[in-house]
């Protein structure tokens, strides 16, 4: 069964808020990681890492960093 | 003494340690004699002879923030969390991050995030480790970390040597401003190095205690009873500075870090020396370089881990460069053996005790070995002397590294 989009993104709010102390509730579909949520290249692999595990898709590196938004990370875990 | 030397004064101490979260608590504790000594409750205790050790009295968990937390290795937790202590201490000082050092280092590095990521890379695969793994292994982690944390560019630098790690690290930041490197250093030792691997491999050596039935009573240095060491953790961390700098802007100055000497056994990689020949040499060269008598050393605190060869032959070094008249403490009777911890949360009690001109007393001296010519504290602690007074911490650790750091009173 697919997740939802609401579940998506309240497990990357959690993951977001684990590993940078960011709230989840500003983690929100149009935020980017960069520039809104002032997100290192490190810590988007520490995201990359946990969403892995806790969605159980592989994110590779290539990919990776194509992956600006909130929503750009859901869209690739619902595909 | 050269006159004309820079003179490199205390202005700031941190700790946590197996007896408190901040020196103050662990201060009180040892005056009253407690001890930092439980129970081991993780899973691997069955799988080795030991089954107690000085867990870190309060856990960094509750420290630092989780985000921060997940970054470092608990040695690192535990550093970040002395180095802002001391700091604070200090007065959070004003000065050019190009004036501003760092001396911390680690007996062993981050061996819990090695063994547990080595855990996870073999289960899991490479792309699930944190991308901090590396920094967080790394024995010079600490060191980099506290720089960024204060901005400090004149250099920063981890000492590796085992047990004597945290003295070598104030004597190098000693240096450092000595030499006109900087004005201010923060210098000292961590380690977190409670885990079954480590007590495996002390207990394979023969070194660790096995008084199970006793874990309070199992850190018994100078004691007839003693069979070796108790293994603890958390870190000691100094704030140094120039006496120019710290008088400059009215610091509060605990003591004056008068002078180090350092040896090398050169005899064996474990043993220590029969004869104490490195230790000695490593407090007379301390009290030369500080420009100081033996009769003004008042006070030592001894490396005195507990094991049955290196106490007695500590105490006749002791005896021979310092003389029988100076009160000996060993507090490793109470917060057990933090490796490379050691040197800094026991400079700091040496600063203490010279401030405030009290010594703890070592702790499950019931029997003292026979032979022992210096003066032990044994049951409650000891004032000091007023007036101009001195006192020396030593380290040694495995390698052959004996290092004395020389305090004095200001």
């Amino acid at each position: 069964m697919a997740v939802t989009e609401q579940e998506i993104l309240a497990g990357l709010g959690k993951i977001v808020n684990e590993i940078t102390g960011i709230p989840a509730t500003e983690v929100t579909p149009e935020k980017s990681f960069v520039d809104d949520l002032d997100i290192d290249s490190l810590s988007m692999v520490e995201i990359a890492v946990a969403a892995q595990d806790e969605f159980g898709v592989e994110i590779p590196d290539d990919q990776l960093k194509h992956l600006k938004t909130v929503k750009d990370v859901i869209n690739f875990i619902q595909a | 003494m050269s006159t004309n030397r820079v003179r490199v004064v205390v202005t700031g101490l941190g700790a946590t340690t197996p007896l408190g979260g901040d020196v103050a608590s662990t201060w009180s504790a040892l005056l009253d004699g407690k001890s930092g000594i439980r129970p081991i409750t993780e899973d691997w205790v069955d799988t080795v002879p030991v089954k107690f050790a000085g867990v870190a009295a309060v856990d960094p968990s509750e420290v630092l923030p989780r985000p921060e937390a997940r970054r470092l290795d608990r040695a690192e937790q535990f550093a970040l969390i002395a180095a802002r202590q001391a700091w604070q201490d200090a007065g959070a000082p004003e000065v050019d991050g190009e004036r501003l050092g760092v001396v911390v280092g680690s007996g062993i590095g981050g061996i819990g995030t090695i063994l547990s990521a080595y855990d996870l890379y073999r289960e899991k695969g490479w792309n699930r480790l944190s991308p901090f793994t590396v920094p967080m292994l790394m024995p010079n982690g600490s060191a980099g970390w506290i720089s960024i944390e204060l901005g400090a560019k004149a250099g920063a630098h981890s000492t590796v040597s085992a047990c004597a790690t945290g003295a070598e690290s104030i004597g190098y930041g000693i240096d450092m401003i000595r030499s006109g490197r900087a004005d201010i250093v923060v210098a000292g030792g961590t380690e977190a190095a409670i885990h079954g691997l480590n007590v495996a491999s002390f207990a394979a050596a023969r070194a660790m205690s096995t008084r199970n039935d006793e874990p309070e009573r199992a850190s018994r240095p100078f004691d007839k009873g003693r069979d070796g060491f108790v293994l603890g953790e958390g870190a000691g961390i100094v704030v140094l500075e120039s006496e120019e700098h710290a008088r400059a802007r009215g610091a509060r100055i605990y003591a004056e870090a008068a002078g180090v000497g350092y040896t090398s056994d050169a005899y064996h990689i474990t043993g220590i020396d029969p004869e104490g020949k490195g230790g000695r040499q490593a407090m007379l060269s301390a009290l030369k370089d500080a420009g100081i008598a033996a009769s003004d050393v008042h006070h030592v605190n001894a490396h005195a881990t507990s094991t049955p060869l290196g106490d007695e032959i500590e105490a006749r070094a002791i005896k021979d460069a310092i003389g029988g008249h100076a009160a000996v403490t060993a507090t490793k009777s109470m917060t057990g053996h933090l490796l490379g911890g050691a040197g800094g949360v026991e400079s700091i009690f040496t600063i203490l005790a010279l401030h405030e001109r009290i010594v703890p007393a070592i702790a499950n001296l019931d029997n003292p070995a026979d032979g022992i010519e210096v003066d032990l504290v044994r049951g409650e602690p000891r004032k000091l002397d007023g007036g101009q007074i001195a006192a020396i911490n030593n380290s040694f650790g495995f390698g052959g590294h004996n290092v004395a750091v020389a305090f004095t009173t200001v």
